[in-house]
């Protein structure tokens, strides 16, 4: 459920974001979110920021996933 | 990074894949609770990837589908009064009622509009001020906040004209009644949007109880494979727990803001589930102080009782005991234009990702 | 459950339910060999020629939108109904639907439009008709044209298609239907994508010219989705495509994931699916790169033996998954 799309912000104006999602605008409200800075990736659901993306847990997901090993 | 395409390269996918391949275990059976993981698994081909040994069933977790007939023939009847707007996420239009839907009742005249947030309903209400602007709210732990973003702007603003009717549920409620009944299922692959906002730990009393395995897992291929690895990794090692693989967005206490925001305007209240029926406080109801915009009020008093479609297994689908191509009325009664049961109404549904992406 | 039945959008969309209502509605009533072969044109044989007939009505709302407006594109849409039947368009007819109140400025400039966009392809409008309708009886404007055109060019011919064949189309895929659904009102989204409403008529005899092209297209509403499940859906032969080959603009598929919209079943007005012999598909692909509507031309499948009547998509994970014909039209959703 819940179709959720990472985009990244651009611009903040009070509880409003302007976001990027793949290269489109799109408005924002941050009122569910906190500490939301420009620069962040927020993931946006009904016109709503849900939480920020954690890059280093996303970075550090990819590395578990390079050195995966077969089960034996 | 960008969050998706770093989670769809196929060398990745393949490898992971590969290494699920191995697994030379016991059949095993898990269930994606949330319609999202399903419409994913499907646009993927992920099933195509996977042994026979590992078996993914789709589960309770598309708001639209488990969404109950009452709840239509509900919202049908609000729209039959005079000076309404319904305002709804598209995803209900096509759900059938015990007798029509909205998308026939706007055919034949309702005012039934599309918003893509519950803002544009509060927009609405202001830009109607002589019109009852009704949002229907529908959606689990993740969009329910919106609508109490919606109902606390309407509290502030004194909106006197913009009313909810809440259809919001809860997720670990009926995560439990499958566990309680004869469901033979191995672990859960948990909602990663539902989990962004409640944190994991709503997880743990079912794992304390039944011993069975959960993981958190976000959207992307390279999630929900690693998931499923994780998923066997815990069904191996007979270490039952609960696991987030969607670090990026999920935490264990969730999303506080979120959370008291909801706790300000919702209540705990029993509610129906297609397929399950009542589950005790699964549903969430608009607390007495927000009363003023609960559509319920608004209801006609003698509602006739929702008739439930014939023929159609959505409730087994829900409960993962019967897959879509079991129904007698898949692909041909019953298909994304023309939907007998609402697994097939919602592009999470089941019966719809099945009959868009698989072998329907 | 019986419910009453009503026309709803998706009889529009283009998909499964307007393949419902032409059987059986029109084809049941107007039943001949013309109609009943369902091509993007009706041929007939007159005094030794055949010429192609089509019509086409256009109710797009909004009627100005990025990259085109209602005239251009009641242009476009009728010139490639007569082009992929291998004819060159000739005369249009235009019949006009106004509401009452419509600014004069408005019509005047969708009149323009058109006659640019006819200009441009060399065709002429020879004969139309006007009706006014009270305020709200329809939007604005709808304009209907029809077209004939003489075939010049015999390459609709089914029996010829065999598996190897190779499947191209001239270039990114979803832009008109996403332009329109971001250009309506209540989105609050800025982009930069553009309907690609566009004439095919001379792309398609430049390509002619020099391949063999043994079955065309064109990919309107219902998307590509639409078309190869229909090129297929009674044949011997299947289709298998690539994910990864199929043109999408980077833009185009934020909004589509963003909305839940599958770009497979997307609206497109420039559009064109060709089936070309294997041998021929690298030519193919340079001669439609070097004209202007077909730069981003890509080879996306193959006919195949297998799985006959269906279409196969290998995805970019490397999966396998079935498309579908769209079924009632795509609305924005949640979950």
């Amino acid at each position: 459920m819940c179709l959720s799309i990472p985009g990244k912000v651009l611009a903040i104006r009070g509880d409003k974001a302007d976001v990027s999602i793949q290269g489109n605008l799109v408005e924002v409200s941050l009122q569910l979110v906190e500490d939301v800075k420009v620069n962040d990736y927020v993931l946006v659901h009904v016109g709503f920021a849900l939480e920020k993306i954690n890059d280093s847990e996303a970075t550090e997901m990819l590395k578990v996933l390079k050195e995966l090993k077969n089960f034996t | 990074m960008k969050y998706i395409t770093e989670f769809r390269n196929k060398d990745d996918v393949q490898k992971l894949a590969k290494a699920i391949g191995t697994y030379n275990g016991r059949p095993v059976q898990y269930m994606e609770v949330c319609g999202g993981h399903t419409m994913s698994i499907q646009r993927f081909g992920i099933p195509s990837m996977l042994p026979e040994s590992i078996r993914l069933i789709s589960g309770p977790g598309c708001p639209v589908c488990v969404t109950s007939t009452g709840f239509i023939d509900q919202a049908i009847a609000l729209s039959r009064q005079t000076d309404t707007i319904i305002a709804t996420y598209g995803d209900l239009i096509r759900v059938p009622g015990s007798n029509s839907s909205l998308e026939n009742e706007r055919g034949k005249g309702a005012d039934i509009r599309i918003v893509l947030s519950s803002l544009a309903a509060i927009q609405m209400a202001i830009d109607n001020q002589d019109k009852k602007v009704i949002f229907l709210g529908i959606g689990f732990e993740t969009t329910a906040p919106a609508t109490a973003v919606a109902i606390q702007e309407a509290h502030r603003q004194s909106l006197e004209n913009f009313y909810v009717l809440s259809a919001h549920k809860i997720m670990p409620p009926a995560m439990d009644s499958l566990l309680s009944g004869d469901i033979n299922l191995d672990g859960f692959i948990a909602p990663g949007h539902v989990s962004a906002i409640t944190g994991s730990k709503i997880y743990e009393p079912l794992v304390e109880k039944y011993q069975t395995p959960v993981v958190i897992s976000g959207f992307e291929p390279l999630d929900i494979l690693y998931s499923v690895w994780m998923l066997i990794n815990q069904t191996q090692n007979n270490t039952p727990g609960v696991e987030i693989q969607y670090k990026r967005v999920v935490n264990e206490g969730g999303n506080t803001k979120a959370l008291e925001l909801m706790d300000e305007i919702f209540e705990p209240e029993d509610d129906w589930w297609r397929g399950l029926g009542v589950l005790p406080n699964s549903g969430l109801g608009i607390r007495t102080q927000y009363r003023a915009h609960d559509a319920k009020q608004w209801l006609p008093k003698n509602m006739e009782l929702p008739k439930e479609p014939v023929g159609c297994i959505c409730g087994d689908i829900l409960k993962g005991l019967r897959s879509p191509s079991e129904c007698r009325l898949f692909g041909k009664a019953c298909h994304p234009g023309n939907p007998v049961g609402a697994c097939m109404v919602s592009n999470e549904g089941a019966c719809q990702a099945y009959y868009l992406y698989g072998n329907g | 459950m019986e419910m009453d039945k009503y026309i709803v959008l998706g009889h529009g969309s283009g998909g499964k339910l307007s393949q419902e209502l032409i059987r059986n509605i029109f084809l049941r009533y107007f039943d001949n060999d013309t109609l009943n072969a369902l091509d993007d044109s009706a041929v007939l044989p007159i005094e030794g020629n055949e010429i192609a007939f089509t019509t086409d009505s256009f109710v797009v709302d909004p009627i100005i939108f990025p990259g085109g407006d209602i005239g251009k594109l009641a242009i476009c849409g009728t010139v490639n109904d007569l082009a992929v039947m291998g004819a060159v368009p000739n005369y249009l007819s235009a019949g006009f639907i106004l509401e009452e109140g419509l600014s004069l400025k408005t019509l005047e400039n969708v009149v323009k439009s058109m006659a640019n966009t006819a200009k441009q392809a060399g065709i002429k409008i020879v004969t139309g008709d006007t009706k006014v309708v009270h305020k709200g009886q329809c939007d604005q404007l709808f304009i209907n044209t029809s077209g004939i055109g003489l075939i010049n060019t015999k390459f609709k011919d089914n029996g010829n298609v065999e598996p190897g064949d190779a499947i191209i189309i001239n270039g990114y895929i979803a832009d008109h239907g996403m332009t329109i659904v971001g250009a309506r009102e209540g989105l609050h989204l800025s982009s930069q994508i553009q309907s690609d409403c566009a004439c095919l008529h001379t792309l398609i005899q430049a390509l002619a010219s020099e391949v063999e092209i043994k079955l065309a297209r064109d990919v309107t509403r219902g998307g590509l989705a639409t078309v190869l499940v229909e090129l297929v859906q009674n044949s011997i032969y299947g289709i298998e495509i690539l994910e990864s080959a199929i043109p999408l603009r980077n833009e185009t598929a934020g909004i589509c994931d963003m909305l839940g919209f599958d770009p497979l079943h997307v609206a497109n007005e420039g559009k064109l699916v060709m089936v070309v012999p294997e041998a021929q598909s690298e030519k193919a692909i340079t001669v439609l790169k070097k004209h202007e509507l077909g730069v981003n031309a890509a080879y996306i499948g193959n006919i195949t033996k297998a799985n006959p009547g269906k279409v196969v998509m290998n995805t970019v994970i490397g999966g396998k998954r079935m498309i579908q014909l769209l079924s009632g039209e795509q609305l924005p959703r949640i979950c």
